[in-house]
């Protein structure tokens, strides 16, 4: 059925008829060298079916054991969640059959998961949603399936299946349903992989399949004086952010539409799932869910509990960096730097974040640094495809620049290219400037082309004796032409002073 | 706790198994027969008895994360019932349309 789905949606004000209520289900894939149950290789792009055993091929009697890497980075990322660790967690069989699970279940966790209860603030500097936090219900450990390869042309030829993603080690990350918007949604998606980038638990690869992303969705509608609620809907699907912010978006206006057609509410329909169509930019209906109970969860017999004590969780927590929301809280206050600058330094990474306090520091001013950084060098770290560790100009060089800068030794816009020199040729600031000819102009010598100046347009200093000592700016870029390196607002207060003097 | 005729019929879809309704009528009184005998211990009291998740009581086995070689394709798909080599074929799965 295709929906039509007109302006209706939106009343004359404005605002929207209904509230979005969507929760997010986050899989990760973790960072280690082999799987969760057995020592084969995670690594991404192998030739088919060659990172394979009998764990990962469910031969019968081929017994599971876990990971102790892939358990430290979930306990560690459950932590920075702020989500409680609990002393006792265990493993149950989630049963269901589908050609790339050869086990004919996965090993997940159900009642006892490895964490509950935790948040995550999410903000967005350009003020597009309010700062809020969006809790976290659970965080539980979890192996992947198989990648199943289908006939996309024919639909009958034989679906091919490759089993070296099979076990690769997930943690599933569910959120509340606390986002009430596709931009609160990507936020929240935004800061979950910034986190998990510091906390170096997670490549966060979305083409590579190691950071993957479910929503759920329904709506909140004031009814005249009655409040109804649209059935959940869970989409799947979405290869990108910017896709779950449009998929949402679609979602909530397809399931208003629906609702004014059919008044269905929740509970009068099952949980469907439906799948994203980037292409077609529309949701598409999937099969129906298995019901949790059709998964017949047991306790995983072959694999035993893990335990935890609070010194085990401190001394988990000792080994966390300092996370991105507290990063951006620092810079504000250590170098008097607006939400916006400290969002843009900290979302370039831990790399980012040591290159701008190093610059800041040695130079003294963090505005300073944050400008150049944010300009000059992003630039040409994009430029340069490199990284801010391999990146030539170190902060400590560049620094000597802004000194100079703050000298006055050389003006910003000379600066600029003071800066594409030292990078160039691998120069110091004084190097660089050399390099260029910027040298100090001295005083005698700008006062005699300021004379000049004033002797060659009366008119300036008529207007200056009137009142207006703007009048100046026309002289500055006639210096300039005639010496490159004069410093503009010298040659203003120069002019000033002997058209003042007479 | 006795089993009824559908929920055994639920059961064999979610195993993937055919059965013909004689079979489905055996396996019901079958099944029931299990469940009754399992129901047994439900007659011993268990209050304020922490429910045991493992019937072993070991703890906290992990390995280390450490990369042991995987066996060769040729050898793991010896077992399939049908490959080409390099993948596994199953019958087409359906699309989820």
């Amino acid at each position: 059925m295709k929906l039509k789905m007109t302006d209706s949606t939106e009343q004359k004000n404005g605002s929207l008829p209904y509230e979005m209520i969507i929760g997010l289900e986050v899989h990760v894939q973790l960072k280690t060298e082999t799987k969760l149950f057995c020592r084969c290789s995670t690594k991404f792009g192998a030739e088919p079916n060659t990172q394979t055993c009998p764990v990962c091929i469910g031969m019968p009697g081929a017994l599971p054991v876990m990971n102790r890497r892939a358990y430290d980075l979930a306990i560690k990322t459950a932590l920075a969640l702020d989500i409680g660790i609990p002393h006792f967690t265990k493993w149950d069989r989630k049963n269901y059959y589908y050609p790339d699970l050869p086990r004919g279940y996965q090993i997940s966790q159900f009642d006892l998961p490895l964490s509950e209860g935790g948040k995550l603030e999410i903000s967005d500097p350009k003020g597009g949603f309010k700062t809020k936090n969006v809790g976290i219900t659970r965080a539980h450990l979890e192996d992947d399936a198989g990648k199943s390869l289908h006939d996309e042309a024919s639909g009958k030829a034989d679906t091919r299946i490759d089993l070296n993603r099979t076990g690769t080690p997930l943690l599933e990350i569910v959120s509340e349903p606390d986002m009430s918007s596709p931009q609160e949604a990507k936020g929240y998606l935004t800061e979950l992989k910034l986190l998990l980038t510091y906390l170096e638990v997670s490549d966060c690869n979305m083409q590579e399949g190691s950071l993957r992303v479910d929503a759920n969705v329904n709506l909140k509608i004031q009814n005249g004086n009655e409040t109804v609620y649209t059935p959940i809907v869970e989409v799947k699907n979405m290869n990108s952010f910017r896709a779950v912010e449009r998929a949402v978006a679609y979602e909530a206006k397809r399931q208003y539409t629906v609702w004014q057609e059919t008044g269905l509410v929740k509970g009068q329909l099952p949980k469907q799932t439906r799948g994203w169509d980037d292409s077609a930019q529309i949701t598409r209906a999937q099969r129906e869910k298995e019901d949790a109970s059709d998964y017949r969860y047991f306790p995983e017999p072959d694999l035993c509990p893990a335990v935890i004590t609070e010194e085990e969780i401190a001394s988990y927590r000792a080994t966390l960096p300092e996370l991105p929301g507290a990063i951006r809280k620092r810079l504000q206050g250590d170098f008097d730097l607006n939400p916006y600058d400290a969002d843009v330094i900290v979302n370039q990474g831990q790399g980012g974040v040591d290159y701008y306090e190093e610059l800041a520091k040695e130079c003294g001013d963090g505005k300073q640094a944050s400008n150049w950084f944010q300009q000059d060098v992003l630039r040409k770290l994009n430029e340069s495809e490199t990284t801010f560790a391999e990146f030539s100009l170190q902060p400590s060089r560049l620094a000597g620049l802004l000194l100079a800068v703050q000298k006055k030794e050389v003006d910003t816009t000379r600066a600029k290219d003071v800066f594409g020199v030292m990078y160039e040729k691998n120069l110091t600031a004084q190097e660089g400037m050399k390099e260029l000819g910027i040298e100090q102009v001295d005083t005698s010598a700008l006062s005699d082309l300021c004379k000049m100046l004033l002797e060659k347009n009366p008119q300036v200093v008529e207007d200056v004796k009137s009142g207006k000592k703007q009048a100046v700016g026309a002289l500055i870029g006639q210096a300039k032409k005639a010496n490159p390196n004069v410093n503009p607002g010298e040659v203003r207060k120069v002019c000033l002073d002997l058209i003042e003097q007479g | 706790m006795a089993l009824s005729l559908e929920e055994v019929r639920k059961v064999a879809l979610l195993a993937r198994l055919q059965f013909t309704e004689e079979e489905l009528v055996e396996l019901t009184s079958q099944m029931g027969d299990i469940l009754k005998y399992v129901d047994q211990l439900s007659e011993l009291d268990t209050e304020g008895i922490e429910p045991m998740a493992h019937a072993a009581e070991v703890q906290n086995v992990f390995a280390d994360d450490i990369q042991q070689p995987s066996l060769p394709r040729e050898v793991i798909m010896e077992n399939a019932p049908k490959h080409d080599g390099k993948y596994y074929r199953v019958p087409a799965v359906l699309g989820d349309e």
